[in-house]
């Protein structure tokens, strides 16, 4: 991949060193193995998200960084240094916990110079810390106020606050949106991103919630019973997942099973007596036998007539239709009775729609708008 | 609010009758200026001046407060202790052993409690003294404390340490900076329930005392042995106002702590 220095990629460098890399981790917690064997490097700047359902080790895996879990097996190495034996108040780690976790007993400012006071910092010092981090997130007419006092998004900035004072080389966010409500959520996290960018800290943010995943972060690993299944930016995990589980967890996808020959394009047979698609090969390398083609539901046309042109068409007739506001998605029953979503995007009033319930339509695609996976 | 039914008015008055109107009877004979007890003999406060000249019980009193001050401060570490090791420890080995042993002097016959311990004061060879009552004390308070500290500690959302341990602090400072705080108000109920158990405790003083220890609650009932005069109403109704108070700053603390 060539790069240009406009682009932040420097995980696409070959001589980029790591500021955080996880060698070979294991950790088990009695007979269940949390993390397993893995390994992952984490660039300086990065805003780095673990996505993956509940259970996947991904809390583990910044629990491991923050100190209060050691692994197993394998070494976490952070600037090049081995973790293992620096206890969680000695690492230059900052930790924004799910919870807040934020000290009932002591004022919003106390909360923030909290950490400060326990370092090497002179008492003038830890005031204009705390004041500049009060600014950085907007809550200096609240410095007195106990944090019961506040409401949960001004909460969350307060842990933010609290947790970057000390300026640590990285940042664990575990979860830091899943009290919020969806409005404010996306307002945050764009404000996340401000606040990340205009510190240059690395991040690492943990979520099962593939929408902030996507929206914040520069790369994203997507985790699976304690493995990572791909690390990629967003759009590469979404626009070329590596396999079903990737394609599935992010967004909505058309998983057609077929058997591929051919060499230039994939010429994918679905059964008999069933019309044949094309795809084209893409990043998998031609090779005959059993795959998946992923297929998002934006990228399938719906239409009442025939569609000329296109690599594939096939007919079918409308289950349902969900109607968001802004997109519809229609499920349309194909020729293998398979149920395949196409959505979009609702330009014209709802009174206009011409299809409805029932009706017969025709699904069709480019061969290069899905994606193969062997996987 | 809701009118109560004769019922509950009745049951009420009832209880609240059986209860206290003894307690208020004698609170009213102690300012009584006639010596006799039975016959009221106009409105005085000369017994509680009594009391003040009545070296014998000065001296009990002294010991008294000392040793409630004392055994509920050592019951009150312990306590909170015991219930860290019972909330935070997991499962080990023992533990529904340990947890039983701790809450059992809860309901232990006091006296078997007390002899207990005067066989253990026995075969140890040690005095017997205002030390044994501390340690008597110390002993079956404990518990107390420890089930309403161990009660706040199960709520403790246990990230709070850890995110002080993540800014710095090392497991002692996080403790002190951010667990006790918090807990704070569950340990102060803890010992103002320690306290009052202590001050009135009788059974248990009388077993493991000796000769120069004698504790108010002693000296009461060796005194009534002799007949009942009203220099000891005065000083049970003073007895009576100390444990109130105790009894309602623990369970006010012990609110805040539920609150926060």
């Amino acid at each position: 991949m060539s790069q240009t220095s406009a682009v932040f990629a420097p995980w696409a460098e070959a001589d980029a060193k790591p500021l955080i890399s996880f060698d070979r981790v294991t950790k088990s917690f009695g007979g269940f193995i949390a993390v397993d064997d893995l390994s992952v490097d984490i660039y300086e700047r990065e805003f780095f998200a673990l996505l993956g359902p509940s259970g996947c080790g991904k809390t583990t895996m910044m629990r491991m960084l923050a100190g209060f879990e050691t692994p197993t097996e394998g070494e976490i190495r952070l600037g090049g240094e081995v973790l293992r034996d620096q206890p969680p108040n000695a690492r230059p780690v900052n930790m924004m916990f799910q919870s807040y976790a934020l000290f009932p007993h002591l004022s919003v400012a106390d909360n923030i110079a909290f950490g400060l006071k326990r370092s090497q910092m002179s008492k003038p010092d830890i005031t204009a810390r705390t004041e500049q981090m009060l600014e950085l997130v907007q809550l200096k007419d609240f410095a007195k106020r106990k944090p019961h006092q506040l409401s949960g998004g001004q909460r969350q900035r307060v842990a933010l606050a609290r947790s970057l004072a000390k300026s640590p080389k990285l940042l664990l966010l575990d979860e830091p949106l899943g009290a919020l409500d969806k409005k404010l959520r996306q307002q945050t996290q764009f404000e996340l991103m401000n606040i990340q960018e205009s510190l240059g800290t690395t991040f690492m943010i943990v979520t099962h919630d593939q929408e902030e995943a996507m929206t914040v972060a520069s790369r994203i690993a997507v985790m699976d019973k304690g493995k990572i299944i791909q690390v990629a930016t967003p759009g590469e995990i979404y626009e070329y997942p590596i396999n079903r589980y990737v394609a599935d967890f992010i967004g909505d996808v058309n998983v057609i099973e077929a058997h591929a020959t051919g060499t230039d394009t994939a010429t994918l047979t679905r059964g008999e007596g069933l019309k044949p698609l094309e795809a084209s090969w893409g990043r998998l390398t031609a090779g005959d036998g059993k795959l998946w083609l992923a297929l998002r539901p934006e990228k399938v046309q719906v239409s009442v007539d025939a569609p000329q042109g296109t690599s594939n068409a096939l007919q079918g007739k409308v289950i349902d239709i969900a109607y968001s506001g802004n997109l519809t998605t229609y499920h349309v029953e194909i020729d293998s009775g398979q149920i395949v979503m196409a959505q979009e995007v609702n330009r014209r009033h709802l009174a206009d729609r011409s299809i409805t319930w029932e009706d017969p339509v025709w699904l069709s695609w480019d061969k290069g708008a899905g994606v193969l996976m062997r996987g | 609010m809701r009118r109560m039914s004769l019922f509950n008015v009745t049951s009420l008055t009832l209880v609240a009758a059986f209860l206290y109107l003894p307690i208020l009877l004698l609170i009213i004979y102690s300012f009584n200026e006639s010596k006799l007890v039975t016959v009221w003999g106009g409105f005085s406060t000369k017994w509680y001046g009594e009391l003040l000249r009545n070296e014998q019980f000065l001296d009990a009193a002294w010991v008294t407060l000392k040793v409630a001050v004392i055994s509920s401060t050592i019951a009150t570490v312990l306590g909170t202790m015991a219930a860290l090791v019972l909330v935070r420890a997991g499962r080990f080995i023992g533990r529904t052993l340990f947890s039983g042993m701790i809450y059992a002097p809860l309901v232990m016959p006091e006296v078997i409690t007390g002899l207990s311990l005067l066989l253990l004061f026995i075969a140890a060879g040690v005095d017997r003294g205002a030390t044994t009552i501390i340690l008597a004390h110390a002993t079956f308070s404990m518990c107390y404390v420890s089930v309403v500290v161990s009660s706040r500690l199960v709520t403790f959302d246990r990230s709070l340490e850890e995110a002080a341990r993540d800014l710095g602090c090392t497991p002692w400072d996080a403790f002190f900076s951010v667990t006790l705080p918090i807990i704070a108000p569950a340990v102060i109920a803890g010992w103002l329930l320690a306290f009052t158990l202590s001050l009135d405790d009788l059974v248990i003083a009388s077993f493991t005392s000796g000769p120069g220890a004698t504790t108010l609650p002693m000296r009461i009932y060796s005194a009534v042995r002799l007949g009942v005069s009203p220099e000891i109403n005065a000083l049970s109704t003073i007895l009576i106002g100390l444990v109130s108070i105790g009894v309602i700053a623990a369970s006010l603390a012990g609110k805040r702590s539920a609150r926060t």
